[in-house]
Formats: structure tokens, sequence, C-alpha cells
């Protein structure tokens, strides 16, 4: 049975039914203020990358532009997450609210949803809850609208530039950075992009100011975070957690006795075998190793039965797919890992063959455009290497 | 005034201004990084990783052609961390690649040939990709082959074809692996708004696209003792040919090409550039007729401005695009083609040959002149009036296969008649020529008088901006001519399709008042062909057309009515501009395309 | 004016002519014709002042766009990681046995197609899968029969 040690939170979730009065409270305070709460709260953002969010808007408000815009990144593709679409559906109010902050605060008058087509059932709700807001906003006076923009099966339009590029009409490729968003997005205007849960964050800091949230995590690492825990686990779904635990502790309350690895941020993130649980931190904190782990909040659990090969296959063959295709180390990369990977299993290709397969990740992380080909080498390198017999016997 | 970046490429100082990117700051120091999707025409794409380079206490490399400087950066190019990524991505873009190289129409002209032996990619890379692959090779085209097993996905001919020709016949569909360069539906590029104009193939670094040869069709045509094989090569190859044969751009090298098409074995060597001339007859003609129908008559069915007809990528292009314009662009038929119809009829006629027996080959800088030429209206001469085509390239590989060492060749003469040819006729070959060739011309039969430029050289048509415009005022013209009196004939010049995009858009909402524009489809004029040597660049153009206007001050005769030859034709056989004969034979008419 | 012609143009009066809505008629095409033919492509360009190798290579680079006729119904399984790991083979075995097709056909009634698809983002209760837009989750063999009898019922009883 699974132990309950972790402490589960409910900042998220709570439905509070306040929105009206934390946006007038808020929207009558000084931009900077509004920006100094955010950037001492420690908030980075959820989608992964870890960006502070503070210091986006920041960025993003200094720059000049005829239009600005806020967008909310619900685009969430990446495998094993499923913690935007609840948030969406649970407490969409208080994701509305950051984007009504933000847009006041850099200027902004359109703001826009990204939903993953995949999510697309959720929009006859979701466009009511839109005119309820819209109804909120004129009544205090804020000339902000949003809108939902609906994608249409891709992956890597999760990827802010491709985001733009899709909502431009055009196939979703990252674009060449710089210019970073802050000082050409959507329409080459400034523009904010936050995940969905790192907007709903900034709503509780609004209400409970910086020092509620900074109170919560570890250094680096402040607040609150949603996991969405999936795989061999008995309890699969959504939880609020704090950041700074160890992934031991992690399993195990949400393992079933027999976890084997964890895969942490989905099939971009970090495969950790249960000889290293112990070690690994979940947070932000120091650098991209083994030893912490940032994460949009997916947690794969895989028990003995399973075939690590199985899973990086399925990984690979996902990226094979999703690959925007630009790039020549992401498109052909990812063939060649698959490739590669089956060839070694087949005993058509020689183990020491995965060495090259190791160093062809690494290639990949460090030369291709954006985040999705780079982060393939996350997964691959750290499967292969801790699962090594299983990818030849 | 922007500001000055200082930074140190592999220990090198160097100081740019903003904006620059770091492979541009190195080639300042003339230290070069290897590139592919990159090229100096196209915006930035940033898509195939070769260049990436070091940035000394960064962890990722970064890819020079789109990142800007900054202030004390520290870039290695060949740090080992480099030559190992490098290496794999070459490796990679060879594992999809059909590298069949030794059967590849350009190999040894391949930019991945090249790099791959270079970082010397063995035979112990990545699997091979391509037997995993669906690929076509479409060779429905009379102009371009697209094999899609060669694409390595830089996406240059996308850029190209949208960018500097504002078509987009070509595009990249699907993603991940299933992600190519392709067309509407996939479909042949014969079936699509391809004006064959051949930009992309001269822009594309491997064998995916090229042109489609007829090479051996020609020296079948030449080693038949019964044939008669006429050439003529067109105003911008003789400036361009020894490009391919190891000369440095903007050599003037008439006399040795036609030197080498003697030896060769074509029976007759014979001149575009006469055709061109008469191209100026017919069409300056033509002008003042319209002016006269509008101006005098109130003639509303006749159409102004005019614009010319010898880019055969230009008129696809209205045909597809414009095809409400089809009757503003000139019915002078391209000098080729009015080439052709003369050489089966009148050459045959004094030569005392027989049409039939005829093969009649012409050398383009242009892709667009094969599909021209298998046009169902180009046979006025009863035959097919031009058999074959050859691009510049193709004649410079003939001219390696017959083992002629070009450089060494002495001058030697068209035959004539159809030989002789004026300085305006060479213009043809820059953009702004045939509108330069064409003033030269109808202003002195206007006024009896000489274009009002300092030696005759038009500059206002002249260069490489974008879109040019020039008013002539016509004073005093002779009696024939007096409605023109105080006229201000408004000429306008654009050359690549996008800027002849705008131009027409601006013709159609009525935002330009010209009477005359010329239109070239490729950047640059026929200089820039799509059937020119490779590589392309602003500054080899640039050379080029110095050549050109060279070759054009150099010429005895500068004006096409001068021209001793088209004097006589007149005389002989045509009678009078827009004759009979020349309805029959040198003028044509076009048809409205689908635009999708 | 041709039906695809009337459809496409009102869709971009609902949407508008620029680039930006390119992507909701698209969608919109496919909500209403389940897949995007070349003459609705060729319409969209029209619109849009676009050229028609523009939208293709839009079109097909978003999985749900589809180009190539579908059924009524698009039945979509996850076929990512969890949903594997819970079954995904056994549902798709029982829906081709259901619908007598193989993965990526459809039914000789032109009511359903069955194809595979990444992450639906319901990996805490996999096996998922879409028919149109509508999710099913924690698929069982017997939860799947039902659910094809309930829509294959309401296809009888519309007809």
């Amino acid at each position: 049975m699974s132990k309950k040690n972790l402490k589960r939170l409910d900042l998220i979730f709570k439905n509070e039914f306040d929105t009206e009065a934390i946006l007038a409270k808020t929207l009558v305070r000084s931009h900077d203020e509004i920006i100094n709460d955010l950037i001492s709260s420690g908030l980075k953002g959820r989608g992964g990358a870890g960006f502070p969010t503070g210091l986006k808007w920041k960025l993003t408000a200094d720059n000049p532009g005829d239009e600005k815009y806020v967008i909310c990144n619900a685009d969430e593709g990446e495998p094993g997450t499923f913690k935007d679409r609840e948030i969406l559906s649970s407490v969409p109010h208080k994701v509305l609210a950051g984007m009504a902050v933000c847009a006041k605060i850099i200027g902004a008058k359109k703001g826009f949803i990204y939903l993953r087509g995949e999510y697309k059932f959720l929009v006859p709700e979701l466009n009511k809850i839109l005119d309820e807001f819209h109804a909120l906003l004129d009544k205090l006076d804020l000339a902000f609208r949003v809108a939902i923009f609906l994608g249409s099966g891709a992956y890597i339009c999760g990827e802010e530039s491709a985001l733009f590029e899709s909502m431009e009409g055009k196939r979703g490729e990252p674009r060449n950075k710089p210019p970073f968003p802050a000082q050409k997005g959507y329409k080459n205007m400034p523009t904010v992009i936050n995940n969905v849960e790192t907007l709903a964050h900034t709503y509780s800091i609004f209400k409970y100011g910086p020092e509620k949230f900074r109170d919560l995590g570890v250094k680096d690492s402040r607040g609150s975070k949603v996991f969405s825990v999936s795989g061999d686990t008995p309890i699969p779904g959504i939880y609020e957690l704090e950041f700074g635990m160890t992934l031991q502790k992690f399993v195990d309350d949400f393992g079933d006795g027999d976890a084997k690895a964890v895969q942490v941020g989905g099939a971009s993130g970090f495969c950790v075998p249960r000889k290293k649980f112990s070690k690994t931190v979940i947070g932000y904190q120091g650098k991209l190793t083994g030893v912490s782990l940032p994460t949009g909040g997916s947690m794969m659990i895989f028990n003995s039965s399973r075939s690590m090969y199985n899973v990086l296959h399925n990984y690979l063959d996902f990226f094979v797919e999703e690959s925007c295709g630009q790039c020549t180390p992401c498109r052909v990369g990812t063939q060649q890992l698959l490739l590669g990977v089956e060839a070694v299993k087949k005993g058509e290709k020689p183990s020491s063959y995965l060495d090259k397969l190791l160093d062809l990740a690494e290639t990949m992380r460090i030369t291709a455009k954006c985040g999705l080909g780079q982060s393939v080498a996350n997964s691959f390198s750290s499967i292969v290497e801790n699962f090594r017999e299983e990818m030849i016997y | 005034m922007s500001e000055k970046i200082n930074l140190r490429i592999d220990n090198i100082a160097v100081s740019v201004t903003e904006g620059t990117t770091i492979l541009d700051a190195a080639k300042k120091i003339n230290i070069r990084i290897p590139t592919l999707c990159y090229h100096e025409d196209l915006c930035v794409a940033g898509n195939c990783r070769v260049c990436m380079v070091e940035q000394v206490g960064s962890d990722r490399l970064l890819p020079s052609c789109a990142m800007p400087v900054a202030e004390g950066m520290e870039i290695l190019t060949n740090s080992l961390k480099v030559r190992n990524a490098r290496k794999k991505i070459i490796e990679l873009l060879v594992s999809e690649h059909r590298a069949e190289c030794t059967t590849c129409y350009k190999n040894g002209k391949c930019e991945l040939q090249e790099l791959s032996s270079e970082y010397i990619v063995g035979e112990d890379g990545f699997i091979d990709l391509i037997p995993f692959k669906d690929y076509t090779i479409d060779l429905f085209s009379p102009s371009i082959i697209k094999d899609d097993s060669k694409c390595i996905r830089c996406q240059r001919c996308i850029r190209t074809c949208a960018e500097l020709q504002s078509v987009s016949a070509l595009t990249v569909s699907h993603k991940g692996d299933q992600m190519k360069v392709t067309s509407f539906f996939e479909k042949p590029m014969y079936e699509v708004v391809c004006t064959n104009c051949g930009q992309c193939v001269n822009r594309c670094p491997t064998g995916a696209l090229t042109e489609r040869t007829y090479i051996d069709h020609v020296w079948a045509a030449i080693n038949d003792d019964r044939k008669h094989v006429v050439v003529q090569t067109a105003p911008a190859v003789r400036i361009a040919l020894g490009e391919a044969l190891g000369m440095p751009p903007g050599e003037i090298v008439t006399g040795k090409m036609v030197a080498a098409l003697r030896r060769l074995g074509f029976d007759s060597v014979l001149d575009t550039n006469f055709t061109a001339d008469l191209t100026i007859i017919e069409e300056g003609n033509e002008l003042l007729q319209r002016l006269k129908k509008v101006l005098v008559d109130k003639d509303e069915s006749v159409k102004l401005p005019m614009t010319t007809s010898c880019s055969p990528g230009w008129v696809k292009f209205i045909e597809h695009v414009f095809p409400e314009f089809l009757e503003h662009v000139s019915t002078a038929k391209s000098p080729q083609q009015m080439f052709g119809a003369l050489a089966k009829t009148f050459y045959a006629e004094r030569i005392d040959a027989d049409p039939a027996e005829m093969v009649s080959v012409s050398v383009m800088p242009c892709t667009a002149k094969k599909f021209e030429a298998d046009r169902p209206e180009m046979r006025s001469s009863g035959y097919k009036d031009v058999d074959y085509v050859l691009t510049t390239r193709e004649l410079a590989l003939m001219i390696k296969q017959a083992g002629i060492d070009f450089t060494s060749l002495p001058d030697d003469d068209y035959d004539s008649i159809m030989g002789v040819s004026s300085g305006a006729a060479v213009i043809f070959g820059a953009t702004g020529g045939v509108m330069e060739a064409a003033l030269r011309t109808a202003y002195e039969v206007v006024t009896g008088r000489e274009v009002p430029f300092e030696n005759l050289n038009i500059e206002p048509v002249r260069g490489m901006d974008n879109v040019r415009e020039a008013t002539i005022k016509i004073e005093n013209p002779l009696p024939d001519w007096a409605f023109l009196d105080g006229v201000e004939l408004k000429t306008c010049v654009a050359h690549g399709l996008s800027n002849a995009k705008k131009v027409m858009e601006a013709v159609r909402a009525g935002a330009a008042d010209y009477h005359f524009i010329e239109i070239m489809a490729c950047p640059g004029g026929c200089l820039g062909g799509g059937g020119q040597p490779i590589p392309t660049s602003p500054e080899i153009r640039e050379k080029r057309s110095e050549a050109i206007y060279l070759e054009d001050e150099l010429k005895v005769i500068r004006k096409s009515h001068e021209n001793p030859e088209i004097v006589m034709i007149y005389e002989k056989f045509l009678k009078e501009p827009l004759g009979h004969k020349s309805h029959e034979l040198l003028h044509t008419h076009y048809k409205g395309r689908s635009r999708y | 004016m041709s039906e695809v012609k009337q459809m496409v143009k009102e869709l971009a009066n609902q949407y508008g002519r620029s680039n930006e809505s390119l992507l909701p008629i698209l969608q919109g095409i496919v909500t209403k014709e389940l897949h995007i033919s070349e003459e609705a492509m060729i319409e969209v360009a029209r619109e849009l002042d676009m050229s028609a190798a523009q939208v293709y290579g839009t079109a097909t680079f978003y999985s749900f766009l589809d180009t190539r006729p579908t059924g009524k119904y698009v039945i979509r399984v996850c076929k990512t990681i969890t949903c594997m790991m819970h079954g995904k083979n056994q549902i798709i075995r029982e829906l081709e046995n259901l619908l007598k097709i193989r993965l990526g056909e459809t039914t000789h009634d032109g009511v359903f197609t069955l194809l595979e698809t990444n992450c639906l983002g319901q990996c805490h209760k996999g096996p998922a899968m879409l028919i149109n837009e509508l999710p099913f989750t924690e698929l069982t063999p017997e939860k799947v029969r039902k659910i094809i009898i309930e829509y294959r019922n309401r296809e009888i009883s519309a007809n």
C-alpha cells in the first residue's frame, strides 16, 4: 500500500470564488509592486523550462510594441502530463485572472489560450467561462479579451515560438532565438507566454502575497507544483506537492512497491533508476544533472515487469513523429536513434553501436534548434546508460 | 548609427556593427564556416545546423548564420566539440540522402558531397535511411527534375520560390520523419504554378533539383550526318560560361564559346542576339502602335502598359497569377523562339537546307526556355522551332566531355547570317537591358535623334535595384509621330518575380501609369538565370552585369535598328515590322492558367 | 457556386481572411467535411490570398487535419507510453474485430475510421481514445464494445 509521507497541498485547486475581489485589489496596485511580488515569490515557469515569471512580465512590459499579447500555453502535449487540463477544467478563473493582470502590466488588449486539439471537448465550457470573465473585466474597467485558439495535433506547438507560428497560420516550426517572445512573439510583437499552471500560481501570489508562496519548496525552487502521476501506480492522478522532495519519498507514496524507474518530466525528461531514487531531488536547483530535476510535472513510474527497451522505443517513436522536421539533428537524429536501438536489439549492430548513439544524442542536445530536439537526449541517454543490458538482450 | 561590437573568433579580435551574425563576422576575418541551408540571397533559416560554433563558457553550440554577435563573445569555429558535432550533422544528412554520388547529375558539384569529403565521412556512419523511405522522382517537367531521395530539406528552394519569386510552388509538407519538400498535394511540378524559372535549381545544394538535360539528344543530332544542326546562344551565356569552366565570374568568353561550339560539331553557330535585335524592332514598333491606338484612335481594346515577353518564366507567371493582364504582354515572341521560327524558314532557305532535317538547338541561361520551346504554339515553321534547349551549365559539360581546353581556345566569330548583333542585343542579358535597347531604337524612330543619354547608356534603367522607373519626354518628333510630342514615356523595370508581382499589383490598383514595363523572372535578369553556373550571389551577378555592359560598349553597332543583318532581313524576307510574315513567325499568344 | 466554395467563403467570413485565420478555417472544414479536400484547400488559398502549396504545407503538419477522406467518426487510440502499458494493443485489436477493419482504415459504410495517435493527456486513465473530439478513458474491451454499439445504434436511428 502506498504511504502518505508527502504533504498534499491545496493551493491551486481550492475553489475560492473570490476572483472579483482579488482582481479588484490587484489591478489597482502599481505594476512595479506586482512584478516585485512575483519576482520575490520565486515563481518560475511551470511548463518545464523554469524561467522566472516576474522577470518575463517585466521584460515584455519594457519592450516597445504597437500591440502586445498574453498567451496561455495550454498545448499540454508532453507524454505523462495532464495537469493543465485539470486546472483549466476546475479553476479556469485563476488562470484568466493571471492573464488579466499580466495584460494590464504589459499593455495587452488581447490574450489567447492555445488549447491543444486533444482538449477540444473543453471548449464549450471554457467559452461560457470566458463570457462571464469578460463581463467581470468590463465591470473592473479593464479592456482585455481572451480567445481560445485551438491546436490540431502537433506536440511541437507547445514550444513557444512554434506556437506563435501555428497561430499565424503556419507550420508549427520553432524559430531562431534570439529574438525571444518578450521582444518578438506572436505577430512579431512583445508577448508573454505562460503555462496554465504558472498563471494559476500568480493568482495565489496576488491573493496571499509572495511570502506564503516562498515559504513552500526549497532554494531556487519555490512554491508548490502540480504533478501528473501515471504508470505503475495504484493511485494515478494529479497531485499538488512541494518542491524539494526526493524521488524516494515520491516513490514511497505513489509507487506500487516494485518501482524500478521513474521518468521525470515526460518523454523529454530523465529516467531515474531505483538506485538513484534517494539522491534525486525534484526541483530547479543546480544544473540539469541527475541530482536535481526540473519538471513540467510528469511522473511516470515503471515497475520491474516493464521492459525499458519498450519504454525507450515508445518515446523514440513519439519523437520521430512529432519532431517538426526542420532541423537536421532532430529530424534525422530521432530516426537514427530509433533504428539504431532496433538494430542493436535485433543483433544487426554490435552493442558498441549504443555508444555511437549516445554520442549522437549528445550532438542533438547541443545542436538542435529547439527544446524538443535538445531534450531527446535526456530520456535516451538516461535510459541507455542505466538500462544498457535491457537494450541489448 | 549602429554600435560596433567587439568579439574574438578563434582568438582573433574583430569589430563589427550590431546585428551582424557570427558567420558574417568570421567571413570578415577570412574564417570560413561551412554552411548548407544558408544562402546569401535568402532569409536565414538556421535549420541544417552545419554552421554551429562554440561560445566559450556555454554548453550548447550556436548556429553562426542565425546568431547575432554580442560584446565580448569568444567564439571557436574549429574546437573539438564543434568538429565532432559538425561531422555528426553531416553524417546524419548523408544518411537521409541517396548518396549514389558517381551516378548523380550533380557529382562533383554537390555541396553535401564536398562537406562529406572535407569531414571524411566514412562507411561507419549511420544507418542508411533511404530504404525506409517512400520517395518520388518527378520527371514530368520539361525543365526541372525533382528527386526527393537527394533532398536534405535545407529549404533553400522553398525560400527561393517564396521570397525571390513569390510563386510558392514548393512547400514543406508533413512533419517528423515524413517531412518533405513538395508541391500542392504532391503533384508533379508540371501541374502546379511552377514557372520553370530554375532559381531553385541554382540554389539546391545537392542533386534534388536539377535541370532536365538534353545533352544526349544534342550529341545524337550532331553525330547524325543527315542533320544540319543549328545552334544559337543567348546574350547572357557568353559572360557566364567561363565560370563553369574554371574562370572567374565576369569574363567575356564570346569568341571562345563560338570556337568551342564549332569544335563540338554544330553546323551553324549563330546568335540569339540577332533575334534580340529583331525583338526590339518588333516589340518597339508594337509599343509605338499601341501608343498610337490608345492616344490617337482612343481604341479601348488596346492595352497599356505593355510588358515585355522575352522571359518565359515571367510569361508563365503572368498566365498563372495575372491572367486578366495577358493582353498587356507584348505579342512578340522571345528571341529564342523568333530565332527558332526563322532558322527553319528563312535560314534554311538561305543555306538551302531541308528544314525537316534541321535540328535547332539553343544555349540559354534559363530552364524555363526548355518549357517555352515545348509550348504547342511554338511551331510556326511547321516543325518544332527549337528542338533542344541547353543551359549554360549543360554547354559547359559538353565542352568538358569533348575534351576541349576552353581557356586556351582562340576566339572565333559567329557564322553569318543571323550571327551579327548590336550592343543593344547583348544587354538583353541584364535586367533593364531590353528597356534600354528598346528606348535606343524607339526614341530614334520617333524623333530621328539618339536617346539623350551620354554614350547611349541609359543609366536610370540599369543597376540591381528591385524596381526602377525612368521617364523620357518626347520633344520635336518626326511628323509621323507628331501625336507623341510632349508625351512623357513612363517606363518601369523589375527583376525577380516578387518584384514583378509588386509592379503588377500597382498596375492593377491603378497606382502606376506606366507605358512600358520590362520584367525578367530572374534576379539580375538572364545573367542570373536558372540555367547559369552555380553558385550565384549578388556579387557574382554584379560581375556578370559589368561584363555585359562592357560587351555592349565594345560593340561598333549599339542600336538594334542599325544591325545590317536586321536591315537585310526586313528588305529580303520580313518586309516590314509587324507585317504579315512577322505575325506568322515572330508573334504569339498566351493562355490563362490556374493560380492554384 | 459549389458547395465547398460556399462553405469556405462562410468560414472565411466567420474567422477572417488573415494568415491567423488559416488554422481555424481548416479546423472548420474538418468539422463540417471530416477532411480537407483538394478543392477546399484551393478555395482557402483563394480566400486568404496565399499559395495552395502553403495551405497544403500547413494542413499536413497537423495530425488532426486529415487530407484524406475519413469516416464520420474518427477513432484515435492513444499509443503513448502509459496507454501502451495499460493495454492499448488489446483495445485496438478489439476495435479491429468490431469494425472489421485494420488500423488506418475506414469501414466500408464510411462510418468509422480507426487511427492511432500520440498522447491524449489522459495518462492516468489509460488506455484512452478520442471519437472525433470526445475522450473515452479507462478502456477495456467490454467498454469499447459498448461504446461502438452505442455509436452504431445512433447511426441506425439517424438514418
